[in-house]
């Protein structure tokens, strides 16, 4: 049997709403947390789990609590970042759709072992239904006494705000966020200093994925220990996966990590095969941003070891034959697939989402775009391949945010894995030429 | 005191130094380039990544290199840090990518812009660009706009450096003048073309590293280089009054605050100064500016041409260099 954890009472009808959700054993960890717990005691639970952020980075949790700066007289924020708009992404909307209070649960449990009396849930904009569902939930939680004055009798005071997001992809790097937050232009900040220390409206804040939030429950519920009994190694606890593609079951799926990646795609309980039988030809494992890899390296690492949903594995050999579990928007692409052309899409989008602030990202971004325009429409030439990789060469570890990195990676994982489709591409376009003279 | 080594010269400097002003302690000719950073408006720098440089060490405590090329002007010096500027080949190419991204969508027609002679990004592509631009799409365009009666913007030349965004949060009263839009299509904007109106928004001119904000009194009345450049004072209630005036003959073509080896001014003038007192009778003078001999200003104002700017030299001899052509040899011979 496969445990589920944050997804486990999704069948259950009326989940969204707090009476069955209440029920169905939701909100005991504030419970336990408030009438049982330090709050360091809350922290040493989710060091002792092992979780690692959900976001992209897979930062360890309990350790960027414990960084949180905690100097005299100075509030402290939790911000919860469900900003979502990596493409390939859509866990954090399933989640906050169909069992929003686990969120609020996570929110106030946290929130309680930071010791912050105010937090945000800051949500993209496009998701305004969203808004909708967790403004609700709110609702319903203050008018159970879970959030306000003197919660549960503790003399624990906490307000939770919902904060709507113009819809920016920028907005989801922590640092953005917050200046949007703060109702001003989302552009990432220069670090030093870290949000732990100098965050919203300046005070320390600690920014965390929903999923990572909401994993705070089961933590608190079981235990530190019992949540690093699943998983391998470094990646403990479950993880949503949200399967997208050329495959027959897309959805969002709760898997154990460590998960044979061969297994996901192929078993009828995950993403149920490749679509019309076709052959897979290769995966976005993390979201856009991580590396793709062809079939061979997804499966197997270079080692020949099979690949599994980790952290570690996933990234086994580097960026020369691995990737990163990133977000968990694992992208499936069949053999009909053009690479090209796929790249051109990604490549779009980071144009499109570039805040602007540093040169090679504000430039390099949309130059990669219309060179790629131009492959994909039949005007390529052999430089070209060569540009796009000088190019994504001088944007990456060269920008103030990871944006210009994630840009950068998907262009250097295409050309190194499936030069040949490069290449073809521009030679199709030279046998036209010849064609006509 | 911290010590930081850059490009193999040492120097003691204050805790919360950066890298920039420590390779600036030790003169221009280390320090790197910079398009966004100004010492005189907090928070700038960060943006261009044109500052990069290369830590080796990154300090006695902890001397793993750090793992990316960092900007030298955000970057706080630890003790017993050490750096490579010129000296790294890895660290100039990635500048020269900079210096490209710059590039991509600035206008290559420095002989119609004003800026020219003094134009940073002009002198920064000298000397750490390419020969040719690899970009062949068509450059992002702007209508000019007047921002007020003395101040055009040409978004078409601007490197959103965010320097004038700056100014105009840090020196004046309101700020109606910021960035609008996001990316490549990101635009300095004075939202819905509100004028920025008050006594010192001609600093936003002196600031800009490229010809995108310059002064209407001045514009194209003549190359920069035609003109000499004399310090002078005036009792002013509102500024220091310390200003450089720039002559054609007899005639004050413009006033400008004076600006230091790094191109920087040393204090923001008003506007009254820069753009109401153009008579030699409203000033003190001082004497002709101090100009660097890079600089192609130098080029021109004194008699006989004698001096000739540093760059012409490096031009002779990279030509030598490239054929050993005779190209520029009597200009070498003049150097010698
Ligand atoms: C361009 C960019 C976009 C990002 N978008 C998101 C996002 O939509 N959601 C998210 O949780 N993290 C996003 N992140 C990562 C956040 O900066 C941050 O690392 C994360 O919210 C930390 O939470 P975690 O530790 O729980 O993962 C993004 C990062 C970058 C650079
Ligand atoms: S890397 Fe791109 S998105 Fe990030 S700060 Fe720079 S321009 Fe903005
Ligand atoms: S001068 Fe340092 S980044 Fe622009």
């Amino acid at each position: 049997m496969v445990r589920k954890l944050l997804l486990a009472n999704d069948h259950i009808p009326g989940i969204q709403g707090y009476e069955v959700y209440r029920k169905n054993g939701g909100y005991k960890s504030v419970e336990k947390a408030m009438k049982t717990m330090t709050p360091e005691a809350v922290v040493e639970e989710v060091k002792k789990s092992g979780l690692r952020g959900r976001g992209g980075a897979g930062f360890p949790t309990g350790m960027k609590w414990s960084f949180l700066a905690k100097p005299e007289g100075v509030p402290r924020y939790l911000v919860c970042n469900a900003d979502e708009s990596e493409p390939g992404t859509f866990k954090d909307r399933y989640l906050m759709s169909r069992i929003p209070h686990i969120l609020i649960e996570g929110m106030i449990t946290s929130s309680f072992a930071l010791g912050a009396n105010t937090s945000y849930i800051y949500v993209r904009g496009e998701y305004y239904y969203i808004i909708r569902i967790l403004e609700k939930a709110i609702q319903e939680a203050y008018a159970a006494g879970w959030l306000g004055k003197n919660i549960l009798g503790t003399g624990y005071n906490l307000d939770l705000y919902v904060q709507p997001g113009g819809g920016a992809y920028i907005c989801g790097e922590e640092t953005a966020l917050l200046e949007s937050l703060e109702g001003k232009r989302g552009n990432p900040r220069i670090k030093p200093p870290f949000p732990a220390v100098k965050g919203v409206w300046g005070c320390p804040t600690v920014v965390n994925n929903v999923e990572t939030i909401a994993a705070v429950v089961p933590i608190v519920n079981d235990g530190g220990e019992e949540y690093a009994k699943i998983g391998i190694g470094r990646s403990t606890g479950t993880k949503l996966i949200s399967a997208s593609g050329h495959i027959n079951k897309p959805g969002v799926y709760e898997i154990e990590l460590g998960v044979p990646v061969e297994e996901f795609i192929y078993s009828e309980q995950y993403c149920g095969g490749i679509l019309n039988n076709r052959k897979l030809k290769a995966v976005v494992a993390g979201g856009s941003s991580v590396p793709i890899l062809p079939a061979d390296l997804i499966l197997k690492t270079a080692a020949g070891e099979n690949r599994l949903m980790t952290y570690e594995s996933l990234a086994e050999g580097g960026f020369a034959s691995g990737t990163m579990l990133g977000s968990g928007g694992f992208i499936v692409m069949d053999e009909s697939t053009s690479i090209v052309k796929n790249l051109w899409n990604f490549a779009r989008f980071y144009h499109h989402e570039s805040c602007g602030q540093c040169s090679p990202c504000r430039e390099g971004t949309g130059w990669m775009e219309k060179i790629l325009h131009k492959m994909v429409h039949g005007h390529g030439e052999t430089k070209d391949i060569e540009l796009l990789w000088d190019l994504q060469r001088k944007i990456e570890g060269n920008t103030i945010c990871p944006l210009g990195d994630a840009a950068a990676w998907p262009v250097a994982s295409a050309i190194r894995h499936f030069r040949q489709e490069f290449e073809e591409c521009v030679m199709e376009e030279k046998i036209k030429n010849s064609i006509q003279f | 005191m911290l010590k930081v080594t850059i490009d193999g010269q040492t120097i003691e400097v204050p805790e919360g130094t950066t890298i920039l002003q420590a390779a600036r302690m030790l003169g221009p000719d280390v320090a790197p380039p910079t398009m966004c950073y100004y010492s005189k408006l907090e928070t700038s720098g960060g943006y261009c990544r044109t500052c990069i440089v290369k830590v080796t060490k990154g300090s006695e405590k902890d001397p793993r290199p750090m793992p990316k090329p960092v900007a030298s002007c955000r970057t706080i010096v630890m003790d017993g840090m050490e750096v490579q500027n010129q000296t790294s080949p890895e660290l100039l190419e990635a500048r020269k990518g900079v210096v490209e991204f710059l590039l991509a969508n600035h206008p290559l027609d420095c002989p119609i812009c004003d800026q020219a002679g003094e134009c940073h990004l002009q002198d920064l592509s000298f000397e750490h660009g390419i020969e040719s631009t690899r970009y062949e799409f068509e450059r992002r365009t702007f209508k000019k706009i007047d921002l007020g009666p003395y101040i055009q913007l040409h978004m078409t030349r601007c490197i959103l450096c965010y320097r004038c965004v700056k100014v105009a949060d840090q020196l004046t009263p309101q700020r109606y003048h910021g960035v609008l839009n996001r990316g490549d299509v990101a635009e300095i904007s004075t939202y819905i073309e509100k004028a920025i109106d008050n006594d010192f928004s001609g600093n936003v001119i002196d600031v800009c590293p490229v010809g995108a904000l310059t002064d209407k009194t001045f514009r194209f009345k003549s190359r920069v280089w035609f003109t000499k450049p004399s310090d002078a004072h005036r009792n002013c209630d509102k500024c220091s009054g310390k200003v450089t005036l720039w002559y054609k003959g007899d005639d004050v073509l413009r006033v400008t605050g004076r600006k230091n080896e790094f191109g920087e001014v040393d204090e923001f003038i008003c506007n009254t100064c820069r753009f109401e007192k153009k008579r030699t009778s409203d000033w003190q003078i001082e004497g002709p500016s101090k100009v660097d001999r890079k600089s192609v200003i130098s080029a021109n104002h004194y008699s006989g041409n004698t001096v000739i700017p540093d760059f012409a030299f490096r031009v002779a001899e990279n030509n030598k260099k490239i054929d050993d052509s005779p190209k520029g040899s009597n200009l070498l011979a003049m150097k010698n």
